[in-house]
């Protein structure tokens, strides 16, 4: 009998430190797949952001750099300048990428740099105790938001995907969701293309996965999914962007 | 016989410092533009691509430096450059690029301050550059030159001391210095030492994963970690001290300044001692680890001169073992002490 499910080399065999439902434990995986299946594991560097996935490099099994919060970007950008041969990728959260990084995310893509970025998106701050994020929807409550985020107040959910499409640097967006097999099956081949760009020179390249926070959005792991496909693609809708 | 001409260039010390650095092996550069700097990223412009490098103007000073942590991670010679304000925004970078002992140099031609201050020289970012500046107990080696030559020639070793201990190396300078042309020779010969550097990120081709990084959450692993950097500023300070001494020998009152404020203390210096005064000169040229052993035989007395307000004083009365006299002349601002106001102190102080 053929073997159809294994573990993936680039994936370390240890236990995380997420929550139960959290995503992030799919997506490493997710990743790591893809590096096995596109053969890169020897040349992949990973930038791992601030926030709860800071020891992803505790997971996959390659070289992998730390980056201060919000600068993944700018670091990716100098190690992919200096040794184009590798694949290079950042992996950042909400308040990473679209709030503190804001700037080094603009001028990354404004750019073109030929690079990889896997944007979580859970519409809070996990790490830190359920803060909002610049993706926490209206109404939404939060540890500093505890009446729900009002529009008046706190701004509105940031649709940084769309803006970063507006770009002529930027070669390819697509949001994707964990809240379903189907979705995730999906997640799986956005994330593969996006690589694939990189190999083939394409240029940037972002996947924004909608993701559960059971724990700082105060459901249960299977409520979360629910929300994510009742609520949060309402304001976030899934597919291609650019 | 005909005396062997030696080239020279004439060329602004914000240039020797880029030129030193490319020949120094520096491949990456990464900068934003301010004033008094801007011909040091413009010269890295002009000549990095075209001679193998990589040069990127960044968005901001913080990107700037964290594009230096990201080449220097990968094992290749980094630098970016700045003026005070912007060196202020660099310093959580900093504080990244020491607690990942990554090497890379930094450059800050200081202009006054603090806030937005002004452009003129001014030296007030001492305490930022010896101290660490950003957050937590860290040390970057600090180099002071006083010449466009010293600009050029500082480069080569400033690289091969962020190699050999891996860790951030800060030059130094200020607005003067920055923008005085002067001729400059550029045949001092460059030995670039190469260190092992398999800690880089390159890809784990044939060898475990290398993880760049900075945090230690296990309980106890940090405090190894910082104590394994002290262990590494305790051999800096024992080796790397390094200063010039002028006329200091039979000195009762000895000078003590840097950078381009030392060029002006040593012509106050040649000016007293053709009056007879027993004057000498202490230029510190790593204001850290700071030459201490420049002053085991202290003189009655010193006097510091500072284009700022008492912060060189401080690693001064901090070197001496005994209680001597310590005169101090500073301006900040913008403003120097002039070679008149130098010695009118000096005076005072010689004879008090």
């Amino acid at each position: 009998m053929d073997k159809i499910y294994t573990h993936p080399r680039a994936l370390r065999k240890t236990v995380t430190h997420y929550c139960p439902g959290c995503g992030h434990g799919i997506l490493h995986r997710i990743i790591a797949e893809v590096v096995d299946e596109l053969a890169i594991r020897e040349k992949v560097i990973g930038i791992a952001p601030v926030g709860c996935a800071v020891i992803a490099y505790d997971y996959w099994d390659f070289d992998c750099s730390e980056a201060a919060h919000g600068r993944a970007l700018a670091v990716a950008t100098a190690i992919k300048r200096v040794r184009k041969e590798n694949i290079v990728f950042t992996y950042q959260g909400d308040g990473d990428l679209a709030a503190i990084g804001t700037n080094e995310t603009i001028h990354a893509a404004n750019r073109g740099e030929n690079l990889t970025v896997i944007f979580i998106n859970n519409a809070i701050y996990g790490m830190t105790g359920g803060q909002m994020a610049p993706t926490t929807l209206l109404n939404q409550k939060t540890a500093t938001t505890p009446k729900g985020r009002n529009a008046q107040l706190q701004g509105y959910p940031l649709k940084i995907s769309e803006m970063l499409a507006l770009l002529p640097g930027v070669k390819y967006i697509e949001r994707t969701s964990l809240h379903s097999p189907q979705e995730i099956i999906k997640t799986k081949k956005a994330i593969k293309q996006a690589f694939l760009n990189q190999v083939e020179n394409i240029g940037f390249s972002l996947v924004e996965v909608l993701s559960p926070c059971p724990t700082y959005w105060g459901i249960s792991p299977s409520q979360s999914l629910n929300w994510i496909r009742d609520t949060m693609v309402k304001e976030f809708p899934l597919g291609r962007i650019k | 016989m005909r005396q062997k001409s030696i080239k020279k260039i004439l060329i602004s010390g914000n240039e020797a410092i880029a030129e030193g650095a490319i020949r120094a092996g520096c491949t990456f550069y990464a900068g934003y533009p301010i004033t008094p700097q801007n011909e040091l990223i413009g010269y890295m412009a002009e000549h990095m691509q075209d001679r193998g490098g990589v040069f990127i103007q960044a968005e901001s000073e913080v990107a700037a430096i964290n594009m230096v942590y990201g080449a220097a991670a990968t094992g290749v010679r980094a630098m970016t450059s700045s003026s005070s304000p912007g060196v202020s925004l660099k310093q959580e970078g900093i504080s990244y690029i020491a607690g990942a002992e990554l090497p890379v140099v930094i450059v800050n031609i200081m202009r006054g301050g603090p806030g937005l201050g002004n452009i003129w020289p001014g030296q007030s970012d001492y305490f930022q550059a010896t101290r660490g500046g950003g957050h937590g107990d860290y040390r970057c080696i600090v180099l002071a030159p006083a010449n466009v030559q010293e600009c050029y020639d500082m480069m080569i070793l400033a690289f091969n001391l962020a190699d050999q201990y891996r860790n951030p190396v800060l030059i130094l300078g200020d607005a003067m210095l920055g923008q005085m042309m002067e001729p400059l020779n550029t045949s001092t010969k460059f030995v670039i030492k190469n260190v092992d550097k398999s800690w880089a990120l390159t890809g784990c081709k044939d060898r475990k994963p290398n993880i760049v990084k900075s945090f230690y959450m296990v309980k106890g692993d940090l405090e190894k970690f910082n104590l394994k950097l002290q262990k590494k500023y305790e051999a800096l300070q024992a080796k790397e001290e390094r200063w010039e001494e002028f006329l200091v020998k039979d000195a009762k009152l000895v000078l003590v300044a840097y950078g381009s404020m030392a060029r002006i203390a040593k012509a106050a210096v040649k000016t007293l001692r053709l009056k007879g005064k027993k004057v000498g000169l202490i230029r510190p040229i790593t204001l850290w680890p700071f030459p201490k052993q420049a002053f085991k035989k202290p003189k009655d007395k010193y006097l510091v001169v500072e284009m700022s307000y008492g912060q060189l004083i401080e690693d001064v009365k901090l070197s001496l073992s005994v209680n001597a006299q310590v005169g101090f002349i500073g301006r900040a601002g913008g403003g120097f002490p002039s070679e008149e106001e130098i010695i009118v102190k000096a005076n005072k102080l010689y004879n008090g």
